[in-house]
């Protein structure tokens, strides 16, 4: 389960999400907790993927904590983004607008 | 707690003890900067150093914490510069230094005859009193009675995966020790509240730091700027939530105890307290904090001992009266800075060490600050200060349940 590839940093053990520490290419095999898997899109330094296979719906948990929901099934070794993942918060600060909205 | 190392600190009269034993010049309007900033550089010792407040307009938050930092635990003396005409009440804070034990001198420069006796006579004073102070010797200091702030500037998509979290296991420990640690800008807490609430000790405790990150949403959206900037998605910040956890982290795990406002002190006993830096009221005089080390001097006014500064892109500032110690969470950033940074985080992005290893690396730094090393910023000189208007409310009965 622990087998992982180095640019990849778990935070929390409780995280279903990986931080990539570097920039890392399209194709590119990764080896995520003992499974091998080849990266769909290209990866920059500080975006996160899933750690495992994440149902719509689900909370995406990074640091431990949530940090939103899942909009749509991630698989595991999948990019998990604005495009896939939303706010639990932000409707309750819309006030302090958004800059990057959807 | 017997096996903590011993730190060295100078006692002072109200129990506390300081890490560092500095003789302040502060002048008390912008027309009085020159004549203290000349005093400072003429005495040219890194122990002599300047503050000040450069408003003539009175404001009972600039007085409180004038208070407080010329009472500082690492303060042994303060030089008072005043013009003569300004609205800033220097009997009040003389008397307040006073009191407090130190030795305090007003320099009124309309009454001293001007510029070069002003300088003169200043210079004079605060080498006296520094010599005075350097006999004062140093006398055992436990880890549960430092003060320990934390901060972060110049943030890239780093700061929260490697420096922060770091600095969030340093703080566990100096909490364990029984140490007091302070983190702060609820403006950039929004989204953090409920995760915040439930680490409080009590349920009210709990609805006050709801409040104060909502007064903090309230208050930036007026001043019209969002906390959430493309950068920070182009960087894999997807959420709000997520960009405020990366601050967060440097808080750590621990219940949170309370809630403080500038110049207010946590309750004896150690423990982690938030700082609320929001003006209360309507807003005016403008940003809550116009530059980091506004912020920096919020927290050394509630006592910090020396500040953990978090960055990405490579912030260099120090801080008068307490070190500041720079956690530099970017390897990139880190190589082309060396000289500025005390602690590499960025090793846990290249998978050669863990948060919590660098974290440790951090307490130790702690330790060695406050047993006298100097810290980067401190061997460079660096000894930045700014203060500026602001208005706060008294705190609610239920920030402080230790109280």
């Amino acid at each position: 389960m622990s087998a992982r590839d180095k640019r990849l940093l778990l935070l929390h053990e409780r995280d279903n999400v990986l931080v990539c520490c570097e920039a890392i290419a399209a194709g590119t095999e990764l080896l995520i907790e003992g499974q091998m898997t080849v990266l769909a899109t290209d990866l920059e330094l500080g975006h996160k993927l899933a750690r495992r296979d994440i149902a719509a719906g689900e909370k995406i948990t990074r640091y431990g904590l949530p940090i939103g929901s899942a909009t749509q099934p991630a698989g595991l070794g999948q990019h998990v983004h604005t495009h896939n993942m939303k706010s639990d918060y932000l409707a309750s600060h819309h006030r302090n607008a958004v800059g990057g909205g959807p | 707690m017997s096996s903590v190392p011993a730190l060295r600190g100078y006692p002072r009269a109200d129990g506390r003890k300081g890490i560092r034993n500095v003789v302040l010049v502060a002048y008390l309007v912008e027309c009085a900067h020159h004549v203290a900033r000349r005093i400072v550089s003429r005495a040219d010792h890194p122990d002599i150093q300047l503050i000040g407040f450069p408003g003539c307009f009175p404001n009972d938050y600039a007085l409180k914490l004038m208070k407080r930092l010329c009472t500082h635990p690492n303060v042994g003396g303060a030089l008072l510069v005043s013009l003569g005409c300004e609205g800033f009440n220097r009997d009040a804070l003389s008397a307040a230094i006073t009191t407090s034990s130190r030795p305090v001198k007003n320099l009124v420069i309309q009454e001293r005859g001007g510029t070069l006796t002003s300088i003169d006579e200043g210079l004079r004073w605060v080498t006296g009193i520094h010599g005075e102070l350097c006999a004062i010797e140093p006398v055992p200091m436990e880890v549960d009675e430092l003060v320990v702030a934390t901060i972060c500037g110049g943030s890239d998509g780093t700061s929260g995966i490697s420096a922060n979290p770091a600095v969030g296991h340093c703080f566990d420990r100096l909490v364990a020790a029984g140490a007091t640690c302070v983190f702060e800008e609820t403006g950039e807490l929004i989204g953090c509240e409920q995760i915040m609430a439930a680490r409080a000790i009590t349920p009210e405790l709990g609805a006050e730091i709801q409040a104060c990150v909502d007064k903090a949403a309230r208050y930036y959206s007026t001043l019209g700027y969002g906390s959430f900037a493309p950068g920070n998605a182009d960087g894999g910040l997807s959420t709000i939530e997520e960009k405020s956890l990366g601050a967060y982290m440097k808080s750590g795990a621990s219940p949170i105890s309370g809630i403080i406002k500038p110049g207010d002190f946590a309750p004896a006993g150690g423990g982690l307290y938030l700082m609320d830096v929001v003006p209360d009221g309507e807003v005016r005089f403008g940003f809550p904090n116009i530059s980091d080390n506004a912020e920096i001097v919020e927290m050394i006014a509630s006592g910090a001992h020396l500040t953990l500064f978090t960055t990405g892109r490579g912030s260099v500032v120090g801080s008068a009266i307490s070190p500041v110690i720079k956690i530099c969470a970017n390897p990139d950033t880190y190589e082309r800075m060396t000289g500025d940074m005390d602690i590499n985080a960025g090793r846990i992005l290249r998978g050669e060490a863990s948060p919590d290893e660098v974290g440790e690396e951090i307490y130790r730094k702690v330790i060695d600050i406050a047993r006298g090393k100097t810290s980067k910023s401190e061997d460079l000189g660096h000894q930045e200060f700014i203060l500026t208007y602001k208005h706060f409310d008294a705190l609610g009965p239920a920030c402080l349940p230790r109280r």
